[in-house]
């Protein structure tokens, strides 16, 4: 009963005031919105630039046969023919830490259609060597497991290749090329990928199915290596570990035994990765703050004003009998009205503002989840402590004193 | 003889300002019967609004002892000085201090607001009442912004009216009003201590006290008047010999 008739009181008060309820909220609304949306705007940038290193392949994962040494001469690591498809089917089967693998032979020769020739190397893999390398197809698909099982003759070619044994323009999708004399269907075509970062030309390349190229071409059983990649790049050093437990365990080798493999992560490109999304999650931390400091002391003031301002009501309504805990309980429902609504109503600008950001500024957002809470929390308790805090003080003035309040 | 409604015995209030001791009541005693309109008196620096903040329960005496309608007001906690200004008075203020933007019935409703005992629809009743007591029946739902002066204090006499209060206390109740209105909101007390009510009234107007039916006058913090007004003028018929306005 009492409890309700506060609540009326209190809803009565933000009714009847409605330009100080609808200021009071703005200060709200607008503190949880720039959140937000700041927030967004960061989470999205921070998104694009992370996708845009690991587009670069930098969660990659390598693992070849070690070098071996034959009295004294060391062997180049190709020589060895010590990784095989059931190390590639034990990793595949035993990592947690990998979210694609892929078995790779590779070997030279001679892509000929036509008249037209071009030295190339092709690459044996399974379907997803593209997610590993991060790259796409301009045209036509790539070949599917059911034809790595079958050694199909297909073939997906880089864009140099096209480029050269293509010179008339035609289309490669659905020809027939040849590899080394081993007649293969062109079944799609690389996106231009360009040169890495040692010159070398990543779209003179054709791919095919590893079994094919095993049995067809190079006639033989083991791999030269495996390629995968790792989860996120903050796991690769551990997939790395991971990695070569799995092959000791899978190659027999003893405490004493030195690897007869090697397992190597893309140290540079991680540490670069890992630098730069640090950088920017300070840099969020830091927007996040300041956005949030500044929106707490504007809500801050404007409740503490709007409270202020309303000493002598408080005076009032203890001189007709109002208890000190009726006041405040009073002033606790008006700022708990006020942050909520405002938070709430702040969350749906700030999404909507992402939204305009997103679709007409074309600008990468992403809403964080823990943005919205945290702006929310922030904003509320602000609203709501400085609601009640100056009420509490005026509670506690003597009932003249407050009614004297200019 | 009708029974006191009011205590008080040896009455003190001191207040310290820095290292002196102000007295501000140094000691009074009396009593208001029911029924009684009594108006205290005095000057500035008299120590009259030192009486009424006590009498009205807004503050607490240093010593003596004060009793309203049996409860000894001296050692109540905060809560329960609230809950007797709830109960028990009727508060009227020189400047109204109605709540803006809120029409006259929900005004008057206030006070019920903070008393758990009664319900909506009591409440509404009463207040309807109330408004109806001082003449204001036909502007339940106007907003203080809409009422002249005097209805404005008729609307704080209403809402000091509602929780049937063993006395109602002003505090110079007619200084923001003109003569014409000041004898009209005077006529009404008059009209209200008629119906048994009792009224409390503290004033420096002179005038104001021929209405009433007894006066006490203070002065540095003591009585030095207290007398029965065997000459009660009428309000209503002083208001008859003003010159007419021509409205």
């Amino acid at each position: 009963m009492r409890l309700l008739n506060l609540f009326k009181i209190a809803t009565k008060a933000i009714i009847l005031n409605k330009t100080r309820t609808l200021l009071t909220m703005l200060g709200i609304i607008i503190g949880v919105a720039s959140v937000i949306a700041m927030l967004a705007i960061g989470e999205g940038s921070k998104e694009s630039i992370r996708t845009t290193i690991s587009s670069m392949g930098s969660n990659m994962i390598t693992i070849k046969a070690g070098a071996d040494t034959r009295g004294g001469v060391r062997q180049e690591a190709s020589v060895m023919e010590s990784l095989t498809l059931s190390d590639y089917k034990a990793i595949k089967a035993q990592s947690t830490l990998l979210s694609y693998s892929t078995p790779v032979v590779e070997g030279k020769g001679q892509v000929i259609n036509g008249s037209s020739n071009w030295p190339s190397s092709i690459y044996g893999v399974n379907p997803e060597y593209l997610n590993i390398k991060v790259v796409d197809l301009q045209s036509g698909s790539m070949f599917t497991d059911a034809e790595v099982q079958t050694a199909s003759k297909v073939a997906v070619i880089g864009q140099t290749v096209v480029d050269n044994i293509f010179p008339d323009g035609q289309e490669p999708v659905g020809q027939m090329i040849r590899f080394n004399n081993i007649p293969f269907k062109v079944i799609g075509v690389l996106e231009k990928k360009g040169e890495n970062t040692f010159g070398q030309d990543q779209d003179d390349v054709v791919i095919a199915p590893y079994t094919t190229v095993q049995k067809r071409i190079l006639a033989i059983d083991h791999l030269n290596q495996i390629m995968s990649s790792a989860i996120s790049e903050e796991e690769a050093p551990n997939a790395v570990l991971e990695v070569s437990k799995i092959l000791r365990e899978q190659h027999k080798l003893t405490d004493s035994d030195t690897d007869d493999f090697t397992v190597r992560s893309m140290e540079e490109l991680i540490s670069t990765f890992s630098s730069t999304s640090e950088m920017l999650t300070i840099l969020l931390v830091a927007v996040a703050s300041i956005s949030l400091l500044i929106g707490g002391i504007g809500i801050m003031n404007i409740m503490y004003v709007s409270v202020k301002e309303r000493t002598k009501e408080i005076g009032l309504r203890m001189a007709v009998g109002g208890k000190g805990s009726d006041i405040l309980m009073q002033f606790l429902i008006e700022a708990i009205l006020i942050s909520i609504t405002g938070g709430v109503l702040g969350v749906l600008l700030g999404l909507g503002a992402t939204v305009f950001i997103e679709k007409f500024l074309n600008w990468p957002t992403s809403v964080a989840m823990y943005s919205i809470v945290i702006s929310f929390a922030v904003c509320a308790v602000t609203g709501i402590f400085f609601g009640w805090y100056p009420a509490r003080k005026a509670s506690a003035l003597d009932p003249i004193t407050a009614l004297r309040y200019e | 003889m009708s029974k006191a409604i009011i205590k008080i015995e040896d009455l003190k209030r001191e207040f310290t300002m820095g290292t002196e001791t102000v007295h501000a009541l140094r000691g009074i005693s009396f009593d208001i019967k029911e029924g009684e309109f009594v108006t205290i008196m005095g000057s500035s620096g008299s120590g009259k609004s030192t009486m009424l903040n006590i009498l009205g329960c807004l503050d607490q005496p240093t010593s003596g002892t004060y009793e309203i309608d049996g409860v000894r007001v001296k050692d109540l906690s905060r809560n329960e000085l609230a809950t007797i200004r709830n109960e028990k008075i009727g508060f009227i203020f020189q400047s109204y201090n109605l709540l803006a933007r809120t029409s006259a019935i929900e005004n008057v409703e206030l006070p019920l607001l903070y008393n758990s005992k009664v319900n909506s629809e009591e409440r509404r009743e009463r207040a309807i009442k109330a408004l109806e007591m001082v003449g204001l029946g036909e502007r339940l739902h106007h907003t203080p912004s809409q009422l002249s002066g005097g209805q404005q204090q008729r609307v704080a006499i209403a809402r000091s009216l509602v929780n049937n209060p063993v006395m109602i206390l002003a505090d110079e109740a007619t200084g923001n009003l003109d003569t014409r209105t000041s004898y009209e909101i005077m006529a009404l007390f008059q009209e209200l201590n008629k119906q048994g009510i009792t009224i409390t009234f503290v004033t420096h107007e002179p005038d104001i006290a021929t209405f009433s039916s007894r006066t006490i006058v203070l002065k540095d913090g003591e009585v030095m008047q207290d007398y029965e007004n065997h000459n009660i003028q009428s309000a209503a018929n002083e208001l008859a010999k003003l010159p007419k306005q021509d409205d």
